[in-house]
């Protein structure tokens, strides 16, 4: 019995961009010059239980750095990590519903099998949070992946983003259905 | 690595709760899958204070432009914590509110009240060396929703609050003691226990209170802890 208990959610509400978005700009760009790795851009839509883009949503995404370490202290490998890159981007889905992040593609965690960025999403109407994960459909290592093969194959593909070959920078696309037939698979760590 | 605990649904918001009707196609509806804790869960953005402006912990100070911002001056102090009770230190809080009449400045806000041109209701702060965190504000005020016929939110503070790790992330709301209004609200009332909701109450703080000035209010939050493992005799 632990000896506090959790302080439970409330939803985001609408009125969530003047303080989460505004006020630090440029949260979904993840990535300056220095920046060391394969530049890409991760980018898709929230979409609801009828097929409608959740513009009052955001999306949170947490990875590794190119070679798969974070800048944390938690990670035996933090000194190695990537000066240049925090590994935590913020983007707004109010176009329309799309979120978009300029991000690296990250490297592998050390005793993992293939590269993924962890993701989370806030609504209006939803009292908690989402959690998810983005796989990339050009990393044949994915069938090694231990959280991907634990999913029911036919719902493998909502958690692997589409590499989009006709983009100049490597173009990743996931929609994020939150209900539906193809509801992305979210998961409870 | 220590595994923290999972997110206690005895106590959070399930994703469907009717009575607030947005969340009937917009929360998951299919079992959550389970996630075993890796690095990639146990690690998360560390940030510092220099990300902070002068007054971003001072909503009364940190958008006038010709005056003060109109109404009830308040100190929101607390602690974050772990269930453990470890506090957390350098953890970043973001909070956003309506201002003194109830209205946001954000731009789909349509509620027929006044916008108060010395204040944008949004604010930053960092917890200390002891978890402890201070913001100045004005008392938000109730405001008008189209969830139901005369619905209306008791007044709240948004709180955005980034633990050590992926697990400890929390979008919360405060509320203030003896508001009439919480229970005939469906988003207070998504939450399953009643004990889970007193958590979101803020208390009066006359310690805090400043004489002449501003009152205080105390609001402390908790996320998850490390799991506690059981007692393992130590092999000779
Ligand atoms: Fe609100």
């Amino acid at each position: 019995m632990s000896q506090f208990e959790q302080s439970p959610s409330q939803t985001i509400g609408p009125f969530f961009h003047n303080a989460l978005i505004q006020m630090t700009d440029g949260q979904n760009v993840l990535v300056n010059e220095k920046t060391a790795g394969q530049k890409i851009i991760i980018t898709g839509l929230v979409l609801d239980g009828d097929g409608q883009p959740v513009e009052d949503s955001m999306v949170e995404i947490w990875q590794a750095d190119a070679n798969g370490y974070f800048n944390h202290p938690a990670d035996p490998n933090q000194a190695k990590s990537d000066p240049e890159f925090m590994g935590h981007g913020r983007s707004q889905a109010v176009d329309a519903g799309r979120f978009s992040f300029t991000t690296v593609k990250p490297g592998i965690i050390a005793g993992e099998a293939t590269p993924y960025i962890n993701l989370r999403v806030f609504a209006r109407g939803m009292l908690i949070h989402a959690i998810s994960r983005i796989y990339f459909s050009d990393e044949t290592t994915n069938k090694s992946d231990a959280v991907l093969n634990s999913v029911p194959a036919e719902r493998r593909d909502t958690l692997v983003a589409k590499l989009d070959p006709a983009e100049l920078i490597p173009t990743y696309r996931l929609d994020l259905n939150m209900q539906g037939e193809n509801e992305t698979v979210f998961f409870n760590p | 690595m220590t595994e923290f605990n999972p997110i206690n649904w005895k106590t959070h918001p399930p994703y469907s709760h009717p009575p607030y009707r947005s969340t009937e196609k917009r929360g998951p509806q299919k079992k959550l899958l389970p996630l075993p804790q890796k690095l990639s869960e146990l690690t998360g953005p560390v940030f510092g204070e220099d990300m902070l402006g002068e007054f971003d912990s001072d909503l009364t100070r940190n958008a006038r432009v010709n005056g003060e911002p109109i109404g009830e001056r308040i100190i929101v102090v607390g602690k974050l914590l772990d269930e453990s009770g470890n506090a957390i230190p350098n953890a970043l809080l973001e909070v956003w509110q309506a201002n003194a009449c109830g209205r946001y400045i954000h731009k789909v806000d349509q509620h027929d009240a006044p916008l108060d041109p010395n204040f944008t209701g949004c604010g930053r702060v960092m917890t200390d060396a002891n978890g402890e965190y201070r913001f100045m504000t004005i008392k938000p005020g109730a405001y008008p929703w189209g969830n139901h016929e005369n619905a209306w939110r008791p007044a709240h503070i948004h709180f955005s609050v980034f633990g050590t790790n992926f697990l400890q992330r929390l979008v919360t709301q405060m509320y203030f003691p003896g508001d009439p209004l919480m229970p005939l609200d469906p988003i207070f009332n998504g939450l399953p226990d009643e004990n889970g909701k007193r958590r979101l109450i803020s208390d009066y703080a006359h310690d805090i209170t400043t004489p002449e000035y501003a009152l205080g209010y105390r609001f402390n939050i908790v996320v998850n802890g490390p799991k506690e493992t059981p007692f393992e005799t130590k092999e000779a």
